[in-house]
């Protein structure tokens, strides 16, 4: 339980600037939501209707106290359930990395979803290599705060490598957040080096 | 008002200190005109259903939660029928004041499936041209049914919307079949350890207990009442029921090889093992409270519960459904597993029917839900007080 509380300070951060993107009244689906909180100000700030994929039973059960409704399972086979553009926005806040194929993950976002918002740590960030550079160790940081033996993060990526996959896919960048620990915001010049946390929101490009 | 000991027998009983309903007392209510139209095409009439009431309705008549029982249970979910009763109702450790159904906020109710034995119309009872048991005359009964009987009763005590159904095994078969029968009229579902359809491995373990039945002598073709009782196949009905609600993992730790009585094998076909000895017990007491016939009635109303019965698939069947759902799985149960809940909430979000599902990570089977477990009442709780919010926040 100390672990959820830890995550949940640290999340705060983007949940403010996700919440600004989502539009009053949205039908919202949060991947990996947690303690169900960025659902639950959703709905009570914003009037949204949401619903949660969560994999930690302690985790679902927060949701519940919330009264956020909440998928206990994985997140391809909790979204496999719903419908084609069940929802106006897909959240997936600092999973990215942890999940076991990204591109599928964002496929099927955008297929139960019209935009995602994706929020992930950037790899690319000057701290993260020059740990690897001056140290020689896998970074740590309050973003990446794990050992090389323990991370979940499977896939790790850089503000360049995401905006790259978005080309390949055929992805529309709506938005482009950025962030320098602990909450500074700064534009997108020299992002990939200065932003410690990015946050993309995307869409399919519309069919010609 | 409950006396002193009645508090103090209540008390015993509880975990955590919660209190207890006390005395209450099983009712009845019956109708005959019209007569139940059931699914096999004959009808009923008349039709008696025993009910317990616990806590109050409210002025709006809108915190009302109908708890439907499963294979084996009775109308008496919590409290003690006489302050000498050892055990109370069958899910007091859920329902009473300041627990997860709790009855200082909401009026719960539940009444004895017609079929059962326990109050209701059944095979026990008296037919009412022939002026003795129905036996096998009586007409096999569906969960439908069963969920159109109880709508009468709903509706007899005055309640329209139901703040929720709820129930366990064969009693969430009954909730999901209201919900999708009567979409108005309730605000919530409590869909728990159950299944919209029963597997082949459940209907298989429920032939071999019908097979155990009507192979006893004294079963006479189910014209047995005032004769002798097939006790001795009930009693193996029940044993391989028992096997069915437990988990491997738990009758390793619950039991193991260990003997029962005795150090050393006696090499005869005595009871020796723990296990054994725990079967047979559980078959020696149900057989003193339950009717042969009501097992082969309900056990066979499981087996033809299928939701999707007239539809094209499951997410059809529930299109109309427009109650919140919180379903639970308990992940050691193997007779109504994981994946069945799964494919409840696979329909339901299909139809963006607002629903919560939880899996509890759990060791003790099907059982479970009838067991202590603090998150599980915990998602009780919290979930209908969230229900309970939005349904008085919209009016």
């Amino acid at each position: 339980m100390k672990r959820a509380g830890r995550q949940r300070t640290r999340r705060r951060l983007d949940y403010a600037l996700i919440e600004a993107l989502v539009p009053p009244g949205s039908r919202v689906l949060d991947l990996g939501c947690g303690d169900g909180q960025l659902l639950a100000d959703l709905a009570a700030n914003k009037g949204c209707e949401g619903r949660g994929i969560e994999i930690s039973d302690h985790s679902v059960l927060a949701c519940i106290q919330r009264g956020v409704a909440v998928y206990h399972g994985d997140m391809l086979e909790g979204m496999s359930y719903y419908r084609d553009g069940s929802f106006d926005v897909v959240i997936l806040s600092q999973t990215l990395q942890q999940a076991s194929d990204p591109v599928r993950v964002i496929v099927e976002m955008l297929r139960v979803g019209d935009t995602a918002i994706i929020s992930f740590p950037n790899f690319g960030y000057w701290e993260v290599r020059l740990q690897l550079l001056l140290r020689g160790r896998m970074p740590r940081s309050d973003l990446l705060p794990y050992e090389w033996h323990n991370t979940p993060n499977v896939h790790l990526c850089t503000v360049t490598d995401f905006r790259e996959l978005c080309e390949e896919q055929g992805l529309r960048r709506m938005h482009e957040i950025f962030l320098v620990p602990p909450s500074r915001q700064i534009g997108d010049v020299g992002a990939n080096w200065r932003a410690g946390l990015a946050i993309f929101q995307i869409a399919r490009k519309r069919e010609a | 008002m409950a006396t002193d000991e009645q508090i103090a027998i209540a008390e015993d009983s509880q975990l955590g200190g919660a209190h207890s309903v006390g005395l209450v007392q099983t009712q009845s209510w019956t109708f005959g005109d019209p007569p139940l139209e059931l699914d096999c095409g004959r009808t009923l009439s008349p039709v008696t259903q025993a009910y317990e009431t616990y806590g109050e309705l409210s002025a709006a008549r809108d915190n009302a939660i109908l708890i439907f029982h499963a294979l084996s249970g009775d109308a008496h979910v919590a409290g003690y029928h006489t302050p000498e009763d050892r055990k109370p109702g069958w899910w007091d450790i859920m329902v009473g004041p300041g627990k997860a159904f709790d009855t200082d906020k909401y009026m719960i109710i539940c009444a004895n499936v017609i079929g059962g034995c326990s109050g209701s119309t059944g095979p026990a009872s008296t037919h009412p041209d022939r002026g003795e048991p129905y036996g096998l005359d009586f007409p096999m009964v569906t969960v439908g049914d069963m969920a159109r009987a109880q709508k009468r009763l709903v509706e007899h005590l005055g309640i329209e919307r139901l703040l929720a159904v709820t129930g366990g095994s064969m009693g969430g078969m009954l909730a999901l079949d209201w919900a999708v029968r009567y979409p108005q009229s309730t605000a919530s579902v409590l869909a728990i350890a159950t299944s919209a359809r029963m597997n082949a491995q459940g209907i298989a373990f429920n032939e071999v207990g019908r097979q155990a039945i009507m192979a006893d002598p004294e079963w006479r073709g189910g014209a047995y009442y005032g004769q002798s009782f097939p006790s001795a196949g009930l009693a193996i009905a029940r044993m391989v029921g028992h096997i069915t609600y437990l988990s491997e993992e738990q009758m390793r730790a619950k039991f193991g090889r260990r003997l029962q009585d005795r150090d050393v094998f006696g090499y005869d076909f005595e009871t020796e093992f723990q296990v054994e000895s725990y079967l047979r017990y559980q078959g020696s007491r149900f057989v003193e409270r339950f009717d042969a016939n009501s097992y082969l009635y309900i056990t066979k109303a499981i087996d033809y519960f299928d939701l999707t019965n007239g539809h094209r698939s499951l997410v059809e069947a529930m299109e109309h459904v427009r109650s919140e759902f919180l379903v639970v799985s308990f992940s050691s149960d193997w007779l109504y597993p994981t994946a069945e809940s799964k494919e409840i909430v696979q329909a339901l979000q299909a139809n963006a029917v607002p629903t919560t599902f939880i899996d509890i990570p759990n060791a003790y089977g099907h059982d479970a839900f009838l067991l202590p477990n603090e998150p599980f009442a915990e998602a009780v709780r919290s979930f209908l007080a969230h229900v309970q919010q939005r349904e008085r926040g919209e009016r």
